[in-house]
């Protein structure tokens, strides 16, 4: 047992001392931490805020002017006033507005009897920001109808009807203001922790592998075991460091609310990082080279946890076979434990089914790799 | 001259078997090229196809089931749970069961009969604030449609004011529309960076680059004999990933192919020209990778492909205009969809230029300076 003891120290610090030597690993380590916060943090947001509206109105009463009013209210929409549709239709085509409201001649008259349209073009060149977009427009416009209808007396009649109407009053739990800061800076623990753990173990031991110093190490009396492990320990503690730089950026930076307990999200991350670390012995003992090992890496962390574990697209809504490779993932479940743990709190039922998945995952992508560094010593 | 060309020729030609002879990389270049694009089509959506949803209804009337039957038949809502008490939304949305609890008081008829507002709650669960916000939006809808259709059996007018929407560019709206186009130039870009970056990194790490640099080429020709196969390799890629936007997901096009593939030439090159540069600075394999790695993530994410670069702050903004992806993105995007000529596009060329003429220049500087 002793000889284990030593023989993994003396390989570890083999191996923190290669780590160190390398700037380029510090880079990975904690310049791309670094730089990742400020973007997630400052540069990526779904919110639409003052997005240039061209608005053409046609009809220049002031019941038009009022109605076009609304829109000013809305902080999602910055109206622009045009003179006519041909110069509103060349902005759009330059992109230089995102919408444009024609408010017709007969604006008023069609009010007054009920019957009143108003025409609203969106770009659809960014699909999710246009229906956005037109949902404020739309809203907007509605309320000021509602607004002058109300004015109007009970002439319309709309008063004196005996049914009233369904409003809806709604509550966002976790997010109450709705800014999607809040869930994009706990996504960026698991892109991360994926990149950090993945990227860096397949590459570092692919190297070894096309190098054959791995070899060179199996004829040692180190067993396959400890050259794992101090392999994965190096990396793991860089990956904390990465960690820790989010936990502090998301708390003092954006101050995004940590619901759950500090302890679950460290020992959550902890669990994930191993998933990740295995990753990538994995990648690099199938792979060994180092071209393959980064491009597989690649391919299999970057996009996929950003695309494919509910990061950015709602797994609920894609078809049955992408939901399936989503779930495939283990950072589909980290995802979902970090956000609920930073958001929500610590919902334990959810805690133990993600994490037990992800122990899962650690379990098996550890005994493959330990399976596929073995057969090479025949 | 044609030494020139001909020595070019040889070099392009053995770094491409180089590229080409191990059939993993063959494979590696191609295969996920096609299925990432097929699985990232289908999975950029942020329409709502499938909302589970918990329903507490503590007025049991005609109104209440009436109005939740307007939302069970939109074929989007799915009920999932039926509550009794208040104190049983926090499990349902905590354990994620439901995105949403709608909950209707014990008035809610009266109210309505009363022809007074009735509001209904609506509880969500807004850990993807995204999400929560379009399903909001949804219920809304259906409560409009809902009010409208009371209005209507009241004997009253319909509502005052219509607004007739339309969008350009993409009728339906659709998610995956501006995502394909975006991937021709992004997907590409992750390889080919790597690929480059490797080139020259491998070389010196085996020591044949130097051996490079005894042969009668200069700096020049190797850098165009480096440069050449990755930029037709990045190109392939994209075609492979344009003719899944076009044929698989009929996505149309509607810009011109020549004015499209001028803008990936020209951006194919401003990244095989970064890659380069990576490639020249490392000095071995291992930290082209890691440098490859990090400009890679600041640039993809700063590309405007998942989230616009007109939400950026100003300074990151201006960052941008250092990245190639951002331009080829919005070209690429533009001409697909919009079908505007290059007299529209050109302006994006001159960064993708200007990037291409510092690094070629830099990249061969740097190879002849590291062997002194």
């Amino acid at each position: 047992m002793s000889g284990f003891r030593t023989r993994l120290v003396s390989l570890t610090r083999k191996e923190f001392r290669q780590l160190l030597r390398d700037r380029s690993n510090l880079a990975i380590g904690i310049l791309l931490p670094m730089v990742l916060i400020l973007i997630f943090g400052y540069g990526m947001s779904l919110d639409v805020k003052n997005a240039p509206v061209a608005v053409v109105l046609e009809d220049a009463s002031p019941t038009a002017h009022e109605a076009i009013a609304g829109l000013q209210l809305s902080p999602a929409i910055a109206p622009v006033l045009l003179g006519s549709m041909h110069e509103a239709e060349a902005l759009m085509r330059e992109r230089k507005v995102d919408a444009i409201v024609r408010v017709p001649a007969d604006f008023s008259r069609a009010l007054a009897a009920g019957n009143a349209r108003v025409q609203l073009i969106v770009h659809g060149a960014d699909a999710g920001r246009a229906t956005i977009i037109q949902a404020y427009v739309s809203g907007a416009l509605a309320q000021a109808a509602v607004r002058q209808a109300d004015r109007g007396g009970g002439s319309t009649g709309a008063d004196a009807l005996p049914t009233g109407r369904v409003t809806v009053e709604q509550r966002m739990w976790f997010n109450a203001a709705n800014t999607s800061t809040w869930y994009l800076v706990p996504g960026l623990i698991v892109l991360i922790m994926t990149l950090v753990g993945a990227f860096l173990t397949a590459l570092v031991m692919a190297r070894e592998w096309e190098r054959g110093t791995l070899e060179a190490l199996f004829v040692t009396p180190v067993r396959p075991v400890e050259i794992l492990l101090a392999k994965i320990i190096p990396y793991f503690a860089v990956g904390m460091l990465g960690l820790a730089l989010c936990l502090l950026a998301a708390r003092f930076l954006f101050a995004v609310p940590m619901v759950g307990s500090l302890l679950a999200v460290v020992l959550s991350s902890m669990l994930y990082l191993i998933v990740a670390v295995s990753l990538g012995l994995v990648i690099s003992s199938v792979t060994r080279n180092q071209f393959l090992a980064s491009q597989v890496a690649l391919i299999a962390t970057f996009m996929p946890s950003m695309m494919l574990s509910g990061f950015l697209f709602d797994l609920r809504n894609v078809p049955t076979a992408v939901r399936v490779i989503g779930h495939v993932l283990p950072a589909t479940y980290f995802m979902d434990l970090i956000r609920t743990l930073f958001l929500a709190g610590d919902v334990w039922p959810l805690i133990w089914r993600n994490c037990a998945v992800l122990v899962a995952y650690a379990v098996g992508l550890l005994l493959l790799a330990r399976a596929v560094t073995r057969k090479s010593l025949d | 001259m044609t030494d020139f060309l001909l020595r070019v020729a040889n070099l392009c030609k053995k770094e491409l078997l180089a590229i080409f002879k191990d059939p993993a990389s063959r494979v590696i270049l191609f295969v996920p090229a096609i299925m990432q694009s097929l699985v990232f089509g289908y999975a950029a959506t942020y329409d709502l196809s499938n909302v589970p949803y918990a329903l507490l209804d503590q007025s049991r009337t005609g109104a209440s089931t009436e109005l939740i039957a307007h939302l069970d038949s939109t074929g989007v809502f799915h009920r999932v749970a039926t509550l009794r008490t208040q104190a049983d939304i926090r499990e349902v949305i905590d354990t994620e069961k439901a995105l949403l609890v709608i909950q209707i008081a014990p008035n809610f008829e009266q109210q309505l009969g009363a022809g007074q507002p009735a509001a209904i709650q609506l509880i969500l669960d807004a850990r993807n604030s995204n999400t929560a916000g379009s399903a909001a939006g949804y219920v809304s809808a259906v409560v409009e449609r809902y009010n409208a259709e009371l209005r209507m059996r009241a004997g009253a007018p319909p509502a005052p004011l219509t607004v007739e929407s339309r969008a350009w560019f993409n009728p339906n709206l659709e998610t995956r529309w501006n995502l394909l186009p975006g991937l021709i130039a992004a997907l590409s870009m992750l390889q080919t960076l790597l690929l480059t970056a490797l080139s020259v990194a491998r070389e010196r790490e085996q020591g044949t680059f130097d051996q490079l640099l005894v042969t009668p080429m200069s700096p020049l020709e190797i850098m165009i004999g480096k440069a050449l196969p990755p930029v037709l390799v990045g190109l392939a890629q994209s075609t492979l990933i344009l003719l899944v936007a076009l044929f698989w997901f009929g996505i149309p096009m509607a810009g011109s192919l020549a004015t499209l593939y001028t803008g990936l030439v020209f951006f194919t090159v401003a990244s095989v020209g970064i890659g380069l540069s990576i490639s020249a600075v490392s000095a071995n394999m291992q930290q082209a990778m890691l440098y490859t790695f990090v400009l890679l993530m600041p640039m993809m994410l700063l590309s405007g492909l998942t989230t616009p670069v007109r939400n950026m702050p100003h300074v990151l903004q201006l960052i941008t205009m250092a990245n190639p992806l951002r331009f080829a993105i919005e070209l690429v995007q533009r001409v697909y969809l919009e079908g505007v000529g290059l007299s529209t596009v050109w302006h994006n060329l001159i960064p993708l230029s200007i990037i291409a003429i510092v690094t070629l220049p830099l990249a061969a500087w740097l190879f002849r300076h590291r062997l002194v």
